[in-house]
């Protein structure tokens, strides 16, 4: 349902009426899929009584590698709802010629192109980059978890309450149509009346919360939790990339906080901070966002930066060619990413000196970018490379992002970029770098550290299938989208004229197929090794010969991770302690002080869901009423001051011999 | 075990105390806090000037009602020092008596900033107005929210000093209080600098 007009609101429900029940059949079916996996699912969990056991053991849990686990899953399960989208858009260009109109009307078509950007980003690619800092940092470092356990577990159930809003959009109203970064007008009040914005700013808002915590959770963890004797310049390059990501993160996401606070205020108050009449100015917006939003990018890719560094040495045999650059270069990138958000919007007519300021730095930034493609080839030079799953995904990586790398700096040329600006080759750039180096990276990550946290590496076949299909079909989506871009057709176009398109449109949407059966072959390929774990079992906690902390406990690691804290004499102590045959201590072991598990956090964060729901469809007194509550709860679990115990020793000892019979057998 | 191990292992951790990473995590918060002021702060500085052909600074900001205000603020500051110096002594008390008495200055301030909006809006003057007040209610209302979560947060803090007393935990909260609220009285003095006496030359 298309909303132009004034909406009625009831008491009770606010605006929430049966209408806002969609009849589209399009999203009937899926509702139908999702009612009928989800109740499967739930019927499963029931009948062999696993809620208790995910209750005690995972959704109340404050270790740190459990949260990283449930990060990766939640990312995981967005992406196949925003691949949906994206499915979908290649669908309805390649149909929607020849006078057709293809299959999805404006209503339906722009709400898929909105969610398919704000799932990805926020959803998916979040989620990943802080379930893999979450998982393998304290490892890295050390540590027993991170400085503030409970937070951690709050700030996951944030983002699971932000995915929630998100997905509730499907099903209840409408999801925006105004693009994934909302400019206003369009998302004013008078241009969006209905409830697609509301459910954008609410869900970005939930979710963003736990972002910033979790960044200044993590940012303290690494300044705070190091094991003794990792100075600054000894720490693993993968826990560098985390740091500049975390500050990146508390430095920037309040932006988009304020920012999304205001056109709030807009939409609800009826202020005039970006309307276009009474002084307001939407550039404004543009610009805040972008502060925000350029930031942003960086805190995607650095870390993923960290785990190719780590793959390349420790697949290459050799210490990281550069360590002291690869930081340098990591801080670099961190500082300038501040100073370019304008190049966004190079045609908004700053003028000529202006634009060429932020063309500069931005062409600047690829200089330490071009220095860690170096250090890596350098890395491998000599090497003794050894091309496992991990390592092929990054040299697809290197291969893949240095293109994408070269049509940035492209567009960083302020006359070029009028003319590509909003085009499909800006489209096919971006998708090139985050597929290229956050999606490759994710994966490569996945299979890296994959034995860490279960005990058995993942299978080869089923993986080599996957990568194969995803890197030739990254290509044959994207490339065809470089072509139509530098031909000049726009993004986010529903329908076309020109014949002569279709072509590239059918390219990309096989590509799209292509990466399908990508996924697909992900998946069998966690199931394969699910299915034969006890064949590629694990049990030295250190099946890559790698060179970093984590690899020096079991896997998975026992829930304090180090029975006594390493200390650390060299960059690559892994390496070091094996070089030298130091053995592991035996005996001795003593009570170990660890957080308690609480389910404070899925209380707050699920009230703070009710808030956010409530607000959205204008039903007052239920947001006033769980916005006390939630105020109530946060206070009550203030009171709470018994929040620690002590693993007792002998548990220490009896968990410690079993791994020394492991080591021995 | 060797003495191999002994360099690679911290076999005699020393005891880490508790909480040791609070006041830097709080700290940080307070600089992603500072953040979204700074938002505010700039989103003034754009749209400061767009009156909409409605009031201006001249018509509606009444400079001894602000002083009277920024006073109460800064006094509050003083009597929250006060209140730490007590608990440093142990003197539960006189910590008590000092956070009250802060909890006074910042209700008092609350209320003459709701008065100036109650104000400001009888006169036709309310955020929805022009873009210039729509700034000015954001930025002078989310200071006094804050001073608002501040107030609510040190009545927690009474009730919890009062039945506790002052453990280390109890003393740790009151550190970050103190620091959220001295980081209040700081945007204060930009607010007070920055929206009202600038405007009013």
């Amino acid at each position: 349902m298309a909303v132009t007009g004034p909406i009625e609101t009831s008491l009770l429900f606010g605006r929430l009426t049966w209408d806002a029940i969609p009849t589209d059949p399009i999203v009937l079916a899926t509702f139908a899929v999702v009612a009928l996996g989800g109740g499967a699912l739930f019927a499963l969990l029931t009948w062999y009584r696993l809620w208790g056991y995910l209750w005690t053991e995972w959704f109340t849990s404050v270790d740190h590698k459990k949260i990283g686990i449930m990060y990766m899953i939640l990312g995981l399960v967005m992406f196949v709802r925003g691949f949906a989208d994206a499915v979908m858009m290649r669908l309805q260009q390649v149909l929607a010629f020849g006078g057709s109109e293809g299959y999805l009307n404006s209503h339906h078509y722009d709400q898929v192109f909105t969610a398919h950007g704000v799932i990805m980003i926020f959803f998916v690619a979040m989620p990943f980059v802080t379930g893999l800092m979450n998982y393998i940092v304290p490892l890295q470092i050390g540590a027993r978890d991170v400085s503030f356990p409970f937070l951690n577990n709050f700030s996951f159930w944030m983002t699971v309450g932000g995915a929630v809003i998100i997905m509730a959009s499907l099903f209840l109203g409408e999801f925006a149509q105004t693009g994934w970064l909302a400019f206003p007008p369009l998302s004013g009040i008078t241009e969006s009346p209905y409830v697609g914005v509301d459910y954008y700013i609410w869900g970005l808002q939930v979710a963003g919360v736990g972002t910033t915590l979790s960044g200044i959770n993590l940012l303290v963890t690494i300044i705070k939790m190091r094991a003794p004797g990792m100075t600054i310049m000894k720490m693993p390059v993968f826990t560098w990339t985390a740091l500049c990501t975390n500050v990146l993160i508390v430095a920037s996401f309040p932006v988009l906080t304020m920012t999304l606070i205001l056109l709030t205020l807009d939409r609800y108050v009826g202020t005039n901070f970006f309307t276009a009449d009474l002084g307001g100015n939407a550039m404004m917006y543009v610009n805040l966002i972008w502060i925000w939003g350029h930031p942003e990018v960086y805190i995607l890719i650095l870390p993923l930066f960290g785990v190719y560094s780590e793959i390349t040495a420790t697949f290459s045999g050799k210490r990281l060619f550069g360590y002291s650059s690869m930081v340098y270069a990591t801080v670099c990138i961190t500082v300038l990413s501040y100073v370019v958000w304008l190049h966004h919007f190079f045609t908004m007519g700053s003028g000529a000196s202006v634009n060429a300021f932020f063309g500069i730095t931005t062409m600047v930034i690829s200089i330490p970018t071009g220095a860690k493609i170096f250090n890596w080839l350098f890395t491998m030079y000599r090497g003794r490379v050894r091309f496992d799953l991990p390592m092929m995904w990054t040299l697809a990586f290197m291969l893949t992002f240095v293109i994408g790398g070269m049509t940035g700096v492209l567009l960083a040329v302020p006359p070029a970029d009028f003319v590509l600006h909003n085009s499909l080759f800006l489209i096919a750039h971006f998708h090139n770098v985050i597929i290229g180096g956050v999606v490759f990276g994710t994966f490569a990550a996945i299979t890296y550290w994959w034995p860490k946290a279960f005990g058995f590496t993942l299978d080869v076949f089923w993986g080599k299938v996957s990568f194969w299909l995803w890197v030739v079909g990254f290509w044959v989506a994207f490339a065809p989208l470089y072509v139509l871009g530098l031909m000049g057709v726009t993004r986010r176009m529903r329908v076309f004229d020109d014949p002569d398109l279709q072509i590239w449109f059918a390219i990309a949407a096989f590509g799209a197929v292509l990466i399908a059966g990508g996924i697909l072959a992900m998946f069998i390929q966690f199931a394969v090794s699910i299915w034969k774990r006890n064949e590629n079992r694990d049990v030295t906690g250190d099946p890559w010969d790698g060179r970093t902390l984590e690899w020096a406990t079991s896997s998975p690691p026992p829930a304090y991770n180090f029975a006594f804290t390493p200390v650390i004499h060299d960059l690559d102590p892994w390496t070091e302690m094996k070089e030298k045959a130091v053995p592991r201590p035996t005996s001795g072991f003593l009570p170990i002080h660890m957080p308690k598990n609480t389910g404070a956090g899925v209380v707050l964060a699920g009230l703070a869901t009710i808030v956010g729901m409530a607000l959205i469809w204008y039903v007052w007194w239920l947001a006033a009423a769980s916005f006390l509550a939630l105020i109530g709860a946060a206070i009550a679990h203030t009171f709470n001051y018994n929040r620690d115990y002590h693993i007792p020793a002998e548990e220490v000892t009896r968990v410690e011999d079993a791994r020394t019979r492991q080591l021995e057998a | 075990m060797t003495s191999l191990t002994a360099k690679y292992y911290d076999l005699e951790p020393h005891h880490h105390p508790e909480g040791a990473s609070t006041g830097l995590g709080f700290w940080i918060y307070l600089m992603s806090d500072c953040l979204m002021f700074a938002v505010l702060f700039a989103v003034y500085g754009v749209l400061g000037n767009s009156y909409a052909a409605g009031p201006g600074p001249k018509d509606l900001f009444d400079l001894e009602l602000v002083a009277i205000n920024t006073g109460l603020l800064l006094f509050s500051s003083i009597t929250f020092g006060f209140a730490m110096l007590a608990a440093q002594k142990g003197n539960k008390a006189g910590t008590l008596r000092w956070l009250w008495v802060t909890l006074g200055f910042g209700l008092a301030f609350l209320a003459v900033e709701l008065y100036e909006f109650h104000h400001l809006i009888e006169l036709g003057a309310g955020p929805w107005r022009s873009a210039f007040l729509s700034s000015f209610f954001a930025l002078v209302g989310t200071h006094g929210l804050h001073v608002a979560f501040g107030s609510l947060w040190l009545i927690v803090l009474a009730v919890q000093i009062a039945q506790k007393g002052l453990i280390p935990a109890n003393l740790r909260r009151m550190t970050c209080l103190s620091m959220f609220w001295h980081f209040l009285d700081v945007v204060w003095i930009g607010v007070f600098t920055f929206v009202y006496l600038i405007k009013m030359i």
